[in-house]
């Protein structure tokens, strides 16, 4: 097994009293690319703040979150990021991890030159000996991301490319420090379908080329299978199934997955021609059931579900957490 | 001439070579005034009782076109006719019958209902503007068809989910009995778990209603489970129409044959469609005929060199 | 196309951390600042500790005393009596300026906001020349038609202020009309004016009733400011603004005399800011929910 580059552990984040995020744990090791998956209010946007150590001050984090970044001249830096102060958490971001928002738009400085803006990164990180490297490097970082004539490119302001344009220099912005581990949180929901295809091809060739960690948010289960290998399913704050790609999506365990599967496929329909479909809706933040979280939508629910289901499986990155799973077939 | 169609059973919807150009803010003295063409000749029919998709990718101009339908917006050339009527020289006062023929879903179930407003209110809102009275029955009515308790009626929109929303929404565009309902990517603000249930509602309504359904998506996998026949739009034209099964499965055009292609499916990449041959079979799929803006890296990136590190 | 993509937003706080809580303790001070005014301005219609017309040389520059709780001015007057009888002037002239302004420039800011760009822009920068003319030129304009007197002041105060109703209501009425809501009533065959009244005016109302407190703020300091400059209250109407002039040459030998009604206009103005405040988030239905 590979080091880990982040390491997550009963983590729990709480507003107030109300929990947003209970128990969650993730693992990514170098080169592997993990999806997390939810609906809104699932806490996986939530999960990659506490990773980059950016949650909003009102939010209380507890447990254990730990990044493993570069070897840089011979010395391994591991960042505990829930105890680490502010100048080790922004030593840690954009060079051991990056992160690339949904928004390409409001990601990027709109009174700074595109060119400038991935050059700053590199700066600020010192990656690069110079000024004049670190705009050298940024014309071939855009030029490698698929921007034509990458020179004027990176003289132009964001609000002059397109949305496809501006996703890949967020992308060569978060891969310019070389980070071991990219967090994407829904990178391609705000775009077209034929540029989320070459955004995301992008983003795999990336994270391989470097032997970086990826972690991969979305809600959409089709763009998980395209990109991860692994995949943590979240609902009500809870990472309620985990596994192989292959293993969660043909044989889903728990009942939200199923369901949650069956909801997306738009080419399965029940008998009566209609679609299958999770009954209610996703409650909102804080006021999930308790015992499990999925309970008071679950058709298969008992008295038993009132009380947390225990997790079952070969460990965190294998398993699921439900008192009625779908059989093993 | 309106007359002479009315005689054969006139579409319920026709639009003929409609063009849409709106004028940019100027942004020099000496240059002309940029001009955006949204539309440029769009034609098409919907038959009544047709469930019409049109699919495209934002700024192709499906959302103005849908709005010139529906009257809140004028082609700048062209003419669309509702049930026969020519819609698009009238002003918007005299738009009475087409309000109460036709209604809309909106996509942000957030920004499309007024927040100081009880959902009773908002559900009449059609009904009072049309000159009805004492609405309450119809209101509870109108929830029970969407699959929502008679309570709602008192409280506010943000009370409730974006599914619900979208419900109370769809019962807004039911309250006049509208023969046509169009509605514009209904779905794609939803939770996966919902959108489902949204979807499974819309076709249930439109089949029991007998009501022509004009489905505004880009995603021509929700288009293809909701309509019968479907247009493809791209830069302001439609590009193919087509019965949806057809146009799915041997698309004509480049360009829906990329739509197609670039579509993540689930079932298709646990079968080994990864991210490099969904990116591989778009720009296949695109044949070169669209700008090299879009164009993937010829090479990987790679790591930075040794030299660079510090 | 934003799907799901909501998921952090939704699990964090409303921005601005406006609570119930916060908004009932804002309502209740503000309030009874503003109530105890009012009660003061309509006791002394009745009654008041001493007239205020009435000189009194041997009792002149008092202190506070038990006779006189904040003492007496130059001409012997009772300084808690002219207070009184001063916030009938304030309270008037902040109501009915304010009221003036918003009657015209609400409907105006909306109307600015509905009809085709090009008229919008012609009302918008109409009333532009009317922010950028200066209101205390307006005032001594008004003065030398109609003379002296609260009135004036009042309508030069109220005119004065309609620009910056009818720019706020503006920027708010332009972002409700892009909304799809107003696009629903229009589908809907809503006209014009029912959406002005249902939709637009409900919405901009939070920004009217800020502005509305703002504005009340600045037209008590306008009145206190044109009464100093005497071209407000005549002599011989009691208001906190005539106080204020009347006191300053005796600034440093009782300098009691400025202080007591420069207090007593901060604390209107901070009761109306906390009201408008308050008055904003009680309405708003979206805090319902919140603790």
């Amino acid at each position: 097994m590979t080091a880990d580059v982040v390491r997550v552990r009963d983590l729990v984040v709480t507003v107030g009293a109300k929990p947003l995020l209970v128990d969650v744990d993730v693992t990514v090791h170098r080169g592997e690319r993990v999806g997390l998956i939810g609906e809104s209010g699932s806490g996986k946007s939530l999960t990659a703040l506490a990773i980059m150590g950016l949650l909003p001050e009102d939010l209380i984090p507890a447990g254990s979150v730990v990044v493993t970044g570069h070897s840089g001249g011979g010395v391994q830096r591991v960042t505990s990021v829930l105890e680490a102060g502010e100048p080790a958490l922004a030593a840690m971001r954009g060079r051991d991890v990056a992160m690339v928002f949904q928004e390409p738009m409001t990601a990027l400085n709109p009174t700074m030159r595109v060119g400038a803006q991935v050059a700053e990164i590199m700066t600020i990180h010192r990656t690069v000996p110079d000024r004049g490297a670190a705009a050298r490097r940024a014309v071939e970082l855009l030029d490698r991301v698929g921007l034509p004539d990458p020179a004027d490119a990176a003289r132009a302001y964001p609000h002059q490319l397109s949305g496809g344009q501006r996703q890949r220099v967020v992308v060569a912005m978060a891969l310019a420090n070389d980070p071991a581990l990219l967090i994407c949180d829904e990178p391609t929901t705000a775009l077209d379908v034929t540029v989320q295809a070459l955004v995301l091809d992008l983003v795999v060739r990336g994270v391989e080329a470097r032997d970086a960690g990826l972690l991969f948010i979305t809600h959409d289960l089709a763009v998980v299978a395209s990109v991860c290998e692994r995949v943590l399913v979240m609902y009500g704050g809870r990472v309620v199934e985990a596994g192989e790609v292959q293993e969660v999506f043909t044989r889903p365990r728990h009942r939200y997955t199923r369901g949650l599967i069956g909801a997306s496929d738009l080419d399965l329909t029940r008998p009566d021609g209609k679609l299958y479909t999770i009954q209610g809706s996703v409650p909102s933040s804080g006021r999930f059931p308790a015992g499990c979280v999925f309970r008071n939508r679950c058709t298969h629910a008992t008295t038993e579900c009132e009380s947390l289901p225990p997790w079952q499986g070969s460990g965190p990155e294998q398993g699921f957490a439900c008192w009625h799973p779908v059989m093993a077939s | 001439m309106t007359e002479q169609l009315n005689a054969v059973d006139p579409p319920a919807i026709r639009v003929h070579d409609v063009t849409r150009e709106f004028r940019r803010g100027r942004t020099s003295l000496t240059r002309p005034v940029p001009v955006v063409h949204a539309l440029r000749g769009v034609s098409l029919e919907v038959a009544r009782g047709q469930r019409f998709g049109i699919v495209g990718e934002s700024g192709c101009g499906k959302s103005t076109l849908l709005r010139i339908i529906a009257g809140l917006d004028r082609p700048t050339t062209g003419s669309v006719q509702v049930e026969g009527v020519e819609i698009s020289h009238l002003p918007e006062r005299r738009l009475g019958f087409l309000r109460a023929q036709l209604q809309l879903v909106f996509q942000d179930p957030m920004s499309s209902l007024d927040p100081r407003m009880r959902v009773r209110d908002i559900i009449a809102e059609p009904l009072v503007a049309q000159g009805h009275r004492d609405n309450r029955t119809r209101v509870h009515e109108l929830l029970e068809a969407v699959g929502m308790q008679p309570d709602a009626a008192e409280r506010y929109p943000h009370q409730f989910s974006g599914g619900q929303r979208q419900r109370i929404s769809i019962a807004r565009a039911l309250a006049p009995d509208p023969r046509i309902l169009v509605a514009d990517e209904p779905v794609s603000a939803l939770d996966v778990s919902v959108r489902a249930q949204v979807l499974n509602l819309l076709a249930e309504l439109v089949e029991r209603l007998s009501l022509t359904l004009v489905f505004v998506s880009h995603d021509l996998s929700v288009v293809r489970y909701v309509c019968d026949t479907v247009a493809v739009m791209s830069r302001g034209e439609i590009v193919e129409t087509g019965p949806i099964a057809r146009v799915y499965d041997t698309p004509e055009h480049p360009y829906t044959r990329q739509l197609i292609a670039a579509a993540p499916r689930l079932r298709a990449a646990l079968a080994g469609r990864t991210a490099a041959v969904l990116a591989a079979e778009t720009l296949a799929a695109q044949g070169g005929s669209r700008p090299t803006s879009t164009a993937a890296p010829a090479v990987p990136l790679p790591p930075s060199s040794p030299k660079d590190t510090r | 196309m934003t799907g799901l993509s909501r998921g952090a937003e939704a699990l964090l706080p409303p921005p601005g951390r406006r609570t119930r809580r916060g908004t009932e303790a804002t309502l209740l001070v503000g309030g009874v600042i503003i109530a105890v005014i009012v009660l003061l301005a309509l006791v002394s219609l009745v009654w008041t500790p001493y007239d205020t017309g009435e000189i009194n040389p041997s009792e002149r520059l008092a202190l506070s005393s038990d006779r006189h709780w904040l003492g007496t001015d130059k001409f012997g007057r009772d300084v808690f009596s002219l207070l009184m009888v001063g916030s009938q002037t304030t309270l008037l002239v902040g109501l009915v300026s304010v009221g003036v302004a918003a009657l015209v420039g609400v409907p105006l800011g909306i109307l600015s906001a509905m009809v085709p760009k090009w008229w919008g822009e012609v009302i918008i920068r109409a009333n532009d020349l009317l922010l950028a003319f200066p209101a205390l030129l307006l005032a001594i304009m008004l003065t030398a038609v109609h003379g002296q007197g609260v009135v004036t002041a009042m309508i030069a105060i109220g005119i004065a202020t309609i620009p910056s109703f009818a720019r706020v209501v503006r920027s708010g009425a332009i972002g409700v009309m892009k909304t799809e809501y107003v696009l629903a009533a229009r589908a809907a065959g809503r006209r014009p004016l029912a959406i002005a009244l249902r939709h637009v005016l409900p919405n901009v109302a939070s920004l009217v009733i800020v502005q509305a407190s703002v504005s009340f703020a600045i037209a008590v300091l306008a009145e206190a400011a044109l009464s100093y400059l005497g071209l407000g209250a005549p002599p011989g109407t009691p208001s906190w603004g005539r106080m204020l002039q009347e006191g300053q040459e005796l600034l440093f030998v009782a300098p009691r005399l400025e202080v007591f009604p420069g207090v007593a206009i901060a604390l209107a103005v901070l009761g109306f800011n906390l009201l408008g405040d308050g008055l904003r988030d009680r309405f708003d239905p979206r805090l319902e929910d919140r603790r």
